[in-house]
């Protein structure tokens, strides 16, 4: 039997308007939740809106978010076989999802 | 002057429009560089990223060595690294961009240094180890597997400190504009809000990286798609050396390891030696050619050959790779070498005292690329390109160290020359000429399709591009490739786009899905032109390296056709 485990994701355009989605995805040894995402992204859903550049890889530095309750690079985060809320970042305006607005206010267009 | 923006209410809605001197796209190490070159020789530059300023691409990844003739080490000189580069090219490097990489090498280590990377030192010198391929202790690090991460760093600092660069985070280019053979500027899509830019430009530079994101298994950040590449050809510019794709041999395999870079191993062996052996445990280079025993001098294509041979042959380990053994190594050698690195990797279940890793070859670097000239200028004027974007310097085979000095040594010198063909050229701009992508950008937002989404064919093409065009090809199975991209390319129409407009990702991936379907067609073409072996290219059906063959291929499109030709090798040297 192909092991699964569950993540619930906080989604939504603004924090308030924000609701839980859950995704059921394939579980191996060792995956970090950020693979959970990439996986939910190309299988599932991908208007699941996420930030990385990486890949595990923990040199970018851009793929934050809260893993149940705590701030954690999703790209380190090792995923568990119990569900595992992701939220996007407490501290930052939500942009879109998981995505929050990380960006120096001077690289942006606006 | 800074970057002039103007907002015009259009039919399609809003669409901002800035203006600039020199437009960067990509924020690596060769976008920062020249954003910072061609700052310094005045006027305004605009460096745009897909991703943020300074985080994506390759450089940020690159946690091993930069290769430069400094000679704090030891005697050494930049012809001896250019006679090292150009036997690991294996005899078709473009000699003149060579000479320019290995000659300012030096300079561009020394600024850097400057500036405050900190380069490891020993006794006030910067220290130099060495690397399989030179023949001199000649590449520079940051210790602990953090050369990347300090480089990105230091440059980030330096481009901000500069008014006259704008930079714009999560803005990825998606046309060129050319008029009467001129680069004019670009459309872009910024991913925040959804919408398209348009900016005038009197130069333009391609740093936007290499191709590995077509490929299933890769060592470099996941958003070079190729972009570099489409943008050239789209723009009427030439690819050069578009077969060799380099293969790092020995990327981590298992167990699972996250946080760490997959090519972390390159250090480990050079500074602590290391056992290669495959399933049976038994060393094996030496069978292909290398002299390794643990010593890792092999070089990479030779290495990536040997491993998958051995798991070709049933040899592997058991996820597919050979063994990579430190057992021999004492706890305290490793602990003084990789200090925390060792820690990092204990969380992931790793001991190397009492246990070996698997190790494979993995996609990592593009020896070809944007054919220039010795002024980073493609054949379209105005156009420019530097870093892993363009080809030549490297030939068939990259040597450890060069790719980031290739990034400093070409952005520094793109973004002189481009500031320069900006002041000499008229400022012409109209917008007529981003007509193409803001019908083609109208047509995809008013699509909901029910087909798959633009990730999910990336998925297919990662896997179809390394099961027939990886470290192996033939012409058979580069035959089938081609049929199957262009089938995937015929789909491009009816991908399912996800509603919203901000941070919508499917319009990002399918961008990026239409650069990977035309840079795996060049890569593939060019692979199947290549009726031999040669470093990175190894044919399966032609193992042989032929004489014949020891020249360049270009290729350009042609009314929406890829074309090559061959061209005879740029020589420098007597």
């Amino acid at each position: 039997m192909p092991r699964v485990t569950r993540l619930r994701i906080r989604r939504g355009s603004t924090r308030e308007d924000g609701f839980y989605q859950t995704y059921d995805v394939p579980f191996e040894d060792g995956m970090s939740v950020l693979d959970a995402l990439r996986w939910v992204r190309t299988h599932t859903d991908s208007s699941l809106a996420i930030r990385y550049s990486c890949i595990n890889a923990n040199a970018c530095k851009t793929c934050m978010a809260l893993v149940d309750g705590v701030v954690e690079y999703t790209c380190t985060a090792r995923l568990h076989e119990s569900c595992t809320t992701v939220e996007p970042l407490p501290k930052r305006p939500v942009i879109r999802d998981l995505v929050t607005d990380t960006t120096p206010a001077e690289e942006k267009l606006n | 002057m800074v970057a002039v923006r103007s907002r015009a209410d259009g039919a399609s809605g809003a669409v901002t429009h800035l203006t600039t001197d020199v437009l960067i796209v990509g924020a690596g190490g060769a976008g920062m560089y020249a954003a910072i070159a061609a700052a310094n020789e005045g006027g305004a530059v605009l460096l745009l990223d897909k991703s943020l300023v300074g985080r994506g691409g390759a450089t940020i990844m690159a946690q091993m060595t930069v290769a430069a003739a400094i000679g704090h080490q030891e005697p050494d000189s930049p012809h001896l690294h250019l006679e090292d580069t150009l036997e690991a090219g294996r005899g078709i490097c473009n000699e003149q961009l060579s000479e320019i990489l290995c000659h300012n090498g030096p300079d561009r280590i020394l600024e850097m240094d400057r500036w405050g990377t900190r380069w490891v030192r020993e006794e006030g010198h910067i220290k130099q180890v060495g690397a399989p391929g030179h023949r001199r202790k000649r590449c520079c690090y940051v210790d602990f597997l953090n050369t990347g991460p300090a480089v990105a760093s230091t440059l980030r600092r330096q481009v901000s400190g500069v008014d006259s660069i704008r930079r714009l985070s999560n803005v990825a280019a998606i046309e060129i504009c050319v008029s009467d053979g001129r680069a004019r500027g670009a459309v872009a899509l910024d991913l925040s809000s959804g919408s398209l830019i348009t900016i005038a430009a009197r130069a333009v530079i391609l740093a936007a990286g290499g191709l590995t994101k077509i490929y299933r298994r890769s060592s470099a950040s996941t958003n070079m798609a190729g972009e570099a590449y489409w943008l050239a050809l789209e723009a009427g510019a030439e690819l050069v050396d578009m077969e060799f794709v380099q293969f790092f041999p020995i990327a981590h395999l298992a167990p699972r390891l996250v946080g760490m870079d997959p090519i972390m191993w390159d250090p480990f062996r050079y500074k602590l030696g290391g056992k290669l052996l495959n399933g049976n445990f038994e060393e094996f280079i030496h069978q292909y050619g290398g002299q390794d025993e643990g010593r890792y001098t092999a070089v990479r294509d030779q290495a990536s050959y040997a491993i998958l041979k051995e798991v070709e042959a049933g040899r592997g380990s058991p996820h597919g790779g050979v063994y990579l053994d430190f057992r021999h190594v004492p706890d305290d050698s490793l602990r003084t070498a990789f200090g925390p690195v060792i820690d990092r990797l204990l969380k992931n279940g790793i001991d190397l005292t009492r246990m070996p890793v698997e190790v494979a070859p993995t996609a990592h670097y593009h020896m070809g690329g944007i054919a220039v000239n010795e002024r980073m200028e493609t054949r379209v004027a105005g156009l420019f390109a530097a870093g892993e974007a363009i080809g030549g310097a490297n030939g068939a085979n990259r040597l450890s160290g060069n790719a980031i000095t290739e990034a400093f040594v070409f952005g520094e010198r793109a973004g002189f020359f481009a500031r320069r063909a900006a002041g000499e050229s008229d400022s012409v701009w109209s917008a007529a000429y981003t007509e193409r992508s803001v019908a083609e950008f109208s047509d995809l937002r008013q699509r909901t399709g029910k087909g798959p989404t633009p990730g999910a064919v990336q998925n297919r093409i990662q896997d179809l591009m390394w099961d027939t065009a990886g470290p192996f090809r033939s012409g058979e199975s580069l035959r089938n490739a081609l049929e199957t991209l262009g089938g995937f390319r015929s789909q491009l129409k009816d991908l399912a786009i996800s509603p919203g407009d901000v941070f919508n990702l499917d319009l990002q991936d399918w961008y990026e899905l239409k650069a990977m379907l035309r840079t795996s067609e060049a890569v593939v073409t060019a692979a199947l032109n290549r009726a031999e072996s040669r470093g990175a290219h190894q044919r399966i059906d032609i193992p042989q390296t032929i004489a014949g063959f020891e020249k360049n291929q270009r290729l350009a499109l042609m009314d929406g056709t890829l074309s090559s030709g061959w061209t005879s090798v740029v020589r420098c040297l007597a």
